[in-house]
């Protein structure tokens, strides 16, 4: 087991060096950032200094080696833009990003099991017929465009929703959090909504699959047999099975909805780290898109490093195929 | 003698079921078959050949060529659809802040989305082809390394590859063709690998490595037509996510530059216009990349029930 997880962490290390090198020379070899920053009737005096206190002037392996050495201390760069560190800025937005992200992950699985369970214990009627057919949709439906038409509908025609923004909120421990305000609530539920619509799609079809596997079998019969409730049959015999793999592909797929968030955020101008990283592309901030792009890959190795660890516990057939490697 | 009971002579002509083969109907006309069962792919196929003879056909077809300054009167901009322009000519869905014919914009979008979905398609299934077959045909240390990349980039999702490779890349059509291509070709190598495994122990296969016939001959002429039908399904599912993820990228402002207008890239435009209520600039476009994205779907899922081979009817 020891063996395993060091080979996983091993391999885990590999990936985000290679990321690392990959990310910093590409971004480094793009555009000329110095232009951006200084005013166009700057002299080449000026334009040297700027270089200098950049360090854009260094041989690249000596800027990544610096990069290298500060970003295991925790220091990855100042912002040429904001001339605050990147790290805190990417920090500063992440509360809003998981706020966002864990609202759709919410509205996905309430709206999601109900709706499946449902088209999966009566799969000809027209309803099931409908939610099935909107699933469909949300598979195919580009995100962007929806969230699009949820702002001309809801915010536009109606007036109903805000359009932008994440209104009034009120810090938890530091961290200032949205949905426990009204206003708050009020303009997270339209980009929750939007972010939410294909992993809703998805929770759907997973809850429906699990539905008529489960419902033929003997346990189910038996339950009704004692002279269970139907309710209660549903809600705890039938439930309790179809959890499993809902649970684990919401798992897998909280990495996605945060990749994910970019568009989302950048369409109702939440202000997360996937907006702050379309802006620091457009105006060449390189030093938060390298952080931004290395706290996700790191967010990313640990969700599958734990993700891994769980099923080598609980399936033990993972394991043994690796020692036999 | 059985054959001039009823007086008719032996070489007379043939009964009308005996003009089939002897062996039933082609695995074509199976398919061909088996395909057009459903009234819904049927629609889909049809949806799909209108839109790609659109796109083929924009610059022939399209009432006004809408990046051709000579043609676009800025005082049509923002007209509702089914107005007319100052010299009489309709716009069925409108026109855009620069008075562009929104219906011609769209066509030539359409031309942009799917070549750029398509060639990246081709060239990503090209590359996971080799790479699978590969991996598949001679295994061990070649194949091990190949499936840990390839199970190292399907850990992330799409989307943040794309967005990493633009970053580091920069805006073009070449380089968003490299991020799809990039994004897409592992799919492709775990699909042909997959198939190939199985293949491999197959008869013909060993029949060929008999024959002493080069490695090359038995993975391209042997095991590669045996691989084809699932890459099929995969492929037509990949070009329309690649569509959508093209169309995600270019309404982000990191994917085509503003000289290639694609879909994504026409609804990006009119964003900043539907706060002030002229919805059809956004609209219409999402229209187009919607009834695209859903009428591949619809062909690809046709096509998986039909090839697989589990489901033989």
């Amino acid at each position: 087991m020891s063996a395993f997880i060091i080979r996983r962490l091993l391999q885990s290390v590999v990936v985000l060096f290679v990321m690392s090198l990959l990310v910093f020379f590409g971004v480094h070899v793009v555009g000329d950032p110095v232009y951006m920053l200084i005013a166009p009737d700057a002299d080449q005096a000026d334009i040297q200094a700027a270089i200098e206190a950049l360090g854009l002037d260094r041989p690249i392996y000596e800027q990544y080696w610096y990069f290298l050495v500060n970003a295991l201390q925790g220091d990855l760069g100042n912002s040429f833009i904001f001339s605050e560190p990147a790290l805190k800025l990417i920090l500063q937005r992440m509360p809003a990003t998981l706020e966002l992200a864990f609202a759709a992950m919410f509205i996905a699985v309430v709206l999601g099991i109900p709706l499946g369970v449902y088209a999966g214990l009566k799969p000809e009627s027209i309803p099931a017929r409908a939610i099935m057919a909107g699933s469909i949709l949300g598979f195919s439906l580009p995100t962007f465009w929806v969230g699009l038409m949820l702002i001309m509908v809801f915010a536009v025609m109606l007036g109903w929703l805000p359009s932008t923004g994440r209104g009034d909120t009120v810090a938890v421990l530091g961290v200032p959090l949205s949905f426990l305000t009204l206003d708050g609530l009020s303009h997270l539920l339209l980009p929750a909504l939007n972010l939410a619509l294909f992993k809703l799609s998805l929770v759907i079809r997973l809850a429906r699959a699990g539905t008529r596997e489960v419902v033929h079998q003997d346990y189910i019969k038996f339950a009704h047999a004692k002279g269970l409730s139907t309710r209660r049959v549903i809600l705890v015999h039938l439930m309790k099975n179809i959890m499993i793999p809902v649970v684990t592909v919401l798992g897998l797929e909280l990495g996605g909805v945060i990749a994910f968030a970019v568009v989302t955020e950048t369409v109702f101008a939440w202000p997360g780290m996937g907006k702050l990283l379309i802006e620091a592309i457009q105006q060449l901030d390189r030093p938060v898109v390298v952080a931004y792009l290395m706290i996700t890959v790191l967010m990313f190795i640990v969700i599958n490093l734990v993700v891994d660890l769980l099923y080598s516990v609980l399936d033990p057939r993972v394991r043994l195929k690796e020692a036999g490697q | 003698m059985s054959t001039i009971i009823d007086g008719k002579p032996a070489t007379g002509p043939l009964p009308e079921e005996s003009t089939e083969s002897p062996l039933g109907p082609s695995p074509l006309q199976r398919f061909l078959r088996d395909y057009f069962s459903n009234p819904v792919a049927i629609g889909a196929l049809l949806v799909l050949l209108t839109v790609i003879l659109i796109a083929v056909f924009a610059p022939t077809i399209s009432p006004q060529n809408p990046y051709d300054l000579g043609q676009v009167d800025i005082m049509d901009s923002r007209l509702p659809p089914g107005s007319e322009s100052m010299g009489g000519m309709p716009f069925w869905l409108g026109t855009d802040g620069a008075g562009r014919d929104m219906l011609s914009a769209i066509f030539y979008g359409l031309r942009t989305s799917l070549g750029v979905g398509v060639m990246s398609g081709v060239i990503a299934l090209l590359i996971g082809m080799s790479v699978g077959l590969t991996a598949a045909y001679f295994g061990g240390r070649v194949d091990n390394l190949i499936m840990r990349v390839v199970d190292v980039q399907l850990s992330f999702p799409a989307i943040l590859v794309a967005l990493i490779l633009l970053a580091v890349l920069g805006k073009g059509i070449d380089k968003i063709i490299v991020a799809l291509v990039v994004v897409q070709w592992a799919y492709y190598a775990r699909t042909v690998r997959a198939s190939a495994l199985v293949e491999r122990r197959r008869e013909y296969v060993e029949a060929a490595t008999c024959l002493a016939l080069s490695h090359r001959r038995i993975v391209f002429r042997h095991l590669l037509p045996n691989c084809l039908p699932p890459l099929i399904v995969v492929g037509t599912l990949q070009t329309a996510h690649a569509i959508a993820l093209e169309a995600t990228l270019s309404f982000l402002g990191i994917g085509l530059p503003i000289t290639e207008p694609s879909l994504g890239l026409l609804i990006s435009n009119g964003f900043e216009y539907m706060l002030s209520g002229s919805y059809w600039i956004s609209f219409f476009p999402g229209i187009a990349l919607l009834v695209t994205i859903v009428s591949i779907n619809l062909v690809g899922d046709q096509l998986r029930d039909v090839l697989n081979p589990r489901l033989e009817r």
